[in-house]
């Protein structure tokens, strides 16, 4: 890879000059030096991050309305918001494993992982069927509303996470591509993963403080 | 003409010299890849070959034929509208109707066929090719993408068939009006386009990551950045100011569903509609109109961008000259994409948010003018010293220049508070942005497809056809939009039905819509001559050689033409220069392609200046 | 040739269109009028450059057209034209934004004395309410809203009662007297434009929205409304009319306050239990 140029440098060049035409000709045509799948998941988290961020403004500048009347928190969801931590934990230690080729391990960390986010899931399930137990309906207050809208994001975020663990995990097992190629696979699901908690910890936090 | 310039030529010299001189095969030299190649899914049934396809050229065809399809639609609507504005007497009607097609006709023309048509068009079609990669970066996830559109355009039409009609809300969907009654479509069309449009954003995001990728990290060794054609860089900061554009559209529709079909209230104030109490309290309409054009303004540059991008390249090949100012124009491109996303709000000076915003966003607004008026310094200075070929892309792009000059300068109008003020939400403002993301961007829509043609179908279209279809385009468009900016100066006001007998409305000004409407009628019957030539000339075009217009860019130094799967045979690409060395001084020929080897550059003999 | 000859054609037309076409806005009636100057630097500016890059491109056609032999410039950048033609871009922008600025300042910013007159819209048609002896607007909730009480007032505040209710789409209002409109909608967006005055604001509902004049010529005016509202939209029409001191005094006197409506609707109400009973 050529030597790293600030964003400044790169688009000053004189593309037409003799120097800069020879120092061009040796360019490898790549301009991070990541795998395509890992700038892919960055662009998608980028385009992510955007999407809640639109959504606490939109949270915040609602919550200002007097009519604003807040959820309360069932203890249910710090034992969920645990089980989100350790599924990133689980996974961290999973790359690890992977790293180190030891096979078991990994494949163990991945079912862990796999259970645990089903677990979440549920949990998020089980919330929502308690709090339209005692009345905290969508319709009821805006808050409600904006409780049931991030947990669905946030869910269906966990949901795509889980799709692509399947397939992860089923090709780790198969092992069906190189070792260079798994382990990219998995250090991207964890990314995903830690992302998925901190949107969480994020949201959660926001719901709480207000 | 300054000291520096010829400077410049010297330097040019010298490494022409260089290559003639010392031919030996060093200077050829290129390390070696220092990854594989890609690998590519080849289809094997007909099916994947030519529905499912996982060609990004072929994708690209597909998108482009679907969002011109859908445009269609949107021409239609169009010439409805402009009939009962010119003889609201006919009373064929409905106001209802009006506003349905008022609504669809908009959302179609910036959405489902503009934004579709040039990422998911030009952008697959080009950018693989223009990068020198054999696809995109995730073929499969592409080809969801045009389906995820598919989807989304056919929802778009369901809403015609279901009960009540489309929406009428206007193309921005402002709540409360837009789920209440009194407003067409108010239950079921609205439901339906705010799912049309998140399937269309979940679409776009998958293609979108695509561009991106593949133009960050798929191009040919040699290519690097700032080689690029500008083509590239105007679709690919467009690509992402969209990643992050959508988003806005994405939260503010699925809000409005939710308060649409649940009841809540993200948006809904306490209102009484039509005499009745809705149970919503609280919401804030003027959040959904902040969330929109959060969404909406950039919108525009999405749309912008690219054509940019194509118009430049355009006007370099087809006077032979090198683009002027290429560094500019990149920065151009990158500053008018970063700014984008601070001047949404100037669609809003009167909508009752904070008045102190208008400050703001006056001076925001019109900070964006400075690069987008170097823009067209650069475009043309290129034609200054130029040798200019009057072909039909040439043509498109001179009219682009004139059109969108003319909506850009009326945007300083909109732009700036004040003068805002009285021309708001009247046919000054229908006139200007017709002008500059209607007309402007299709101009170059139809130069590109000219120019780009030969590349797809191996066929050159008919020249003849081009030159009317060119003129009527050109002069109807600008005959429609001028003298309605007057309209909107007298007072009249966009989205009305019929105006009446307004005491302050001449009638001369009723008459003038008439002349506007025969001029849509006879524009929008010109298009059939296009698409007749569209489609007749990929059997009956005079045959294409190989690289007609005697480009550089390296999407017509393939080893086919058109281009096979895979686009490049054996071995990819190596790139030697940046797309615009036209008329190089010394070099026998007045372009040399991207990929051409400096030993294999002919006749170059030192004319030192 | 064509080409070159046409593109210089539409420029002339253009300017042509602009200085002879009948179309152009309407005589202005308010303190305004600004606006319309700070319209007119803008198409000198705007105006000059459409019509100086236009000629430009003419001759560049004309001159520059294509010839086998020829070879055009090689000329990748040249940065003190390009910096030139910022600075001057950026100084045209400047002139354009200053005065725009300033004007905008003044129609946001509401002078004390001015008079507070309330625009009252529904899908489709204007209602207004004038604050009566004492110079005060009583407060009201979309909720109070009936037959009987068509603007919502709220009952208990005492700026209300002396409130005068125009249940009609007709205003007037005194010349030279400057005037807030304070808009208010109980349904969706509206906007109170009246061609001539030049200002324009949403009217949104759960919040009140605002703008001020002064009215300059004594006339009938049309008020359109501006922002779309549904399907009536196009026939949401009232009128404004500007009146000298006695004209406005005799309209005035002819409105009813709150407490005499609501008085009103009482014994209207009486009459019918009356009635039933018999």
């Amino acid at each position: 890879m050529n030597k790293k140029k600030s964003i400044f440098q790169l688009l000053t060049e004189k593309p037409w000059e003799t120097d800069q035409i020879e120092a061009d000709n040796d360019h490898q045509g790549r301009t991070v030096n990541i795998t395509k799948q890992k700038l892919g998941l960055r662009t998608i988290m980028a385009a992510s991050t955007v999407l809640f961020s639109l959504f606490i403004v939109a949270y915040s500048d609602r919550m200002l309305v007097n009519d604003w009347r807040n959820m309360p928190e069932p203890w249910l969801l710090w034992f969920n918001t645990g089980i989100l931590v350790i599924s990133s934990i689980v996974f961290h230690q999973a790359t690890k494993y992977a790293e180190k080729e030891i096979f078991d391990k990994t494949k163990n960390c991945l079912f862990f992982i796999g259970f645990l986010a089903y677990s979440f899931l549920i949990g998020q399930l089980i919330v929502w069927y308690q709090l339209m137990g005692t009345g905290y309906y969508a319709t009821s207050n805006v808050a409600n509303a904006f409780f049931y809208l991030f947990t669905t994001i946030h869910g269906l975020h966990i949901i795509g996470g889980i799709y692509f663990w399947g397939k992860t995990t089923s090709k780790f097992i198969k092992r069906s591509l190189k070792k260079e190629d798994i382990n990219n696979l998995i250090d991207i699901c964890a990314v995903y993963w830690h992302f998925l908690l901190v949107v969480w910890l994020v949201l959660f936090g926001l719901m709480l403080s207000s | 003409m300054s000291d520096e310039q010829d400077h410049k030529l010297e330097a040019k010299s010298d490494y022409v010299a260089d290559a003639s001189s010392v031919s030996t095969p060093d200077i050829d030299s290129v390390p070696d890849a220092e990854l594989p190649d890609q690998e590519l899914y080849h289809s094997h049934s007909w099916w994947t070959t030519y529905v499912f396809s996982q060609d990004a050229k072929y994708i690209g065809i597909q998108y482009a034929l679907t969002a011109i399809g859908t445009g269609l639609l949107g021409l239609v609507l169009s010439w409805l509208m402009r009939i009962q504005l010119a003889f609201p007497g006919l009373g064929w009607l409905e106001p209802s109707s009006y506003y349905q097609f008022v609504t669809m006709h908009g959302m179609i023309m910036v959405v489902y066929l503009l934004t579709a048509l040039f990422l998911g068009g030009f952008g697959n079609l080009l950018i693989p090719l223009m990068c020198g990669a054999r696809d995109m970066a995730f073929p499969y996830v592409n080809m969801l993408s045009y389906w995820a559109f598919v989807v989304a355009v056919l929802v778009l039409l369901a809403s015609f068939f279901v009960p009540g009609g489309p929406t009428g809300a206007g193309w921005t969907l402002y709540p409360p009006q837009a789920i209440t009654a009194g407003t067409p479509g108010y239950n079921g069309g609205i439901i339906l386009m705010l799912i049309s449009l998140i399937l269309f954003v979940a679409g776009f995001t998958m293609g979108g990551l695509n561009y991106i990728i593949t133009v960050l990290q798929l191009r040919a060794r040699g290519m690097t950045l700032m080689r690029m054609p500008l083509t590239i860089w105007g679709i690919f900061t467009a690509t992402v100011l969209a990643m992050f554009a959508f988003p806005a559209l994405l939260v503010g529709c699925l809000m409005m569903t939710l308060d649409s079909l649940l009841g809540t209230s993200f948006f809904m104030p306490a209102m009484v509609s039509l005499g009745e109490t809705l149970t919503h309290e609280g919401g804030s309409p003027i959040l959904f109109q902040h969330l929109f054009w959060f969404f909406g303004h950039p919108e525009v540059y999405i749309v912008a961008l690219p054509a940019f991008g194509i118009v430049s390249d355009l006007l370099s090949v087809h006077s032979r000259k090198t683009i002027f100012g290429y560094r500019m124009m990149v920065w151009a491109i990158v500053g008018i994409g970063a700014l984008s996303f601070f001047v949404w709000a100037h669609h809003m000076y009167v909508s009752g948010m904070n008045p102190w915003f208008g400050f703001f966003f006056a001076t925001t607004t019109l900070i964006i003018a400075v690069p987008t008026a170097i823009k067209v310094y650069n475009w043309i200075l290129t034609l200054w010293r130029g040798n200019i070929q009057l072909s039909l892309p040439m043509l498109f792009s001179l009219g682009f220049i004139v059109t969108f000059l003319n909506g850009g300068l009326t945007g300083l109008f909109l732009g700036n508070v004040t003068v805002d003020v009285p021309l708001s939400d009247t046919y000054f403002v229908v006139a200007h942005f017709h002008m500059v993301m209607g007309i402007a961007p299709i101009l170059v829509i139809f130069g590109a497809i000219y120019h780009w043609y030969p590349l797809i179908t191996g066929r050159m279209m008919d020249e003849t056809l081009g030159k009317i279809h060119f003129w009527i385009t050109f002069l109807g468009s600008y005959a429609i939009y001028f003298p309605m900016h007057y309209q909107g100066f007298v007072g009249v006001p966009r989205r009305y039905f019929e105006i009446y007998d307004s005491p302050y409305i001449d009638t001369s000004t009723l008459l003038l819509n008439k002349f506007i409407t025969i001029a849509v009628l006879i524009v929008g019957a010109a298009q059939l001559l296009f698409l007749y030539n569209l489609f007749a000339s990929a059997r009956l075009g005079k045959k294409s050689e190989k690289n007609p217009w005697k480009a550089n860019s390296l999407e017509w130094q393939t080893p086919q033409m058109p281009p096979e799967h895979g686009n490049w045979g054996k071995e990819l690409p190596k790139v030697y220069r940046w797309p615009y060395d036209f008329s190089v001084p010394g070099a026998k020929e007045d372009y040399i392609p991207q990929n051409q080897p400096p030993s294999e550059i002919i006749g170059a003999k030192v004319e030192k200046t | 040739m064509i080409v070159a000859l046409s593109i210089f054609l539409i420029t002339i037309g253009s300017i042509a269109f602009h200085f002879w076409s009948p179309w152009w806005w309407t005589e202005v009636a308010s303190n305004w009028g600004n606006m319309d100057d700070t319209i007119l630097l803008t198409f000198w500016i705007t105006g000059a450059v459409f019509v100086a890059i236009c000629f430009f491109v003419a001759y560049c056609v004309w001159k520059f057209s294509y010839k086998k032999e020829r070879r055009a410039e090689y000329k990748p950048e040249d940065k003190k034209l390009e910096s030139r033609l910022t600075w001057a871009t950026a100084i045209g922008v400047a002139a354009l934004l200053a005065p725009g600025l300033v004007v905008w300042n003044q129609y946001v910013t509401v002078p004390e004395n001015a008079y507070k007159v309330e625009v009252f819209a529904y899908q489709w048609g204007w209602k207004y309410r004038l604050p009566g002896e004492d110079g005060k607007l009583g407060k009201t909730d979309i909720k109070y809203i009936n037959d009987d009480n068509p603007f919502g007032l709220i009952i208990e505040d005492p700026n209300g009662k002396d409130d005068l209710l125009v249940d009609a789409d007709e205003l007037h209002v005194l010349k030279d007297r400057p005037v807030k409109f304070e808009l208010r909608t109980i349904d969706v967006l509206h906007n109170f434009y009246v061609p001539q005055f030049r200002g324009k604001m949403d009217m949104v509902p759960g919040i009140i929205t605002y703008y001020w004049l002064t009215p300059t010529r004594v006339g009938d005016f049309e008020v359109l409304c501006a922002e779309y509202c549904g399907t009536g939209h196009y026939a949401m029409r009232g009128r404004v009319i500007v009146d000298e001191e006695k004209d406005y005094k005799k309209w005035e006197a002819k409105q009813v306050t709150f407490e005499k409506m609501l008085a009103k609707s009482k014994e209207n109400d009486n009459l019918q239990l009356v009635k039933k009973e018999k």
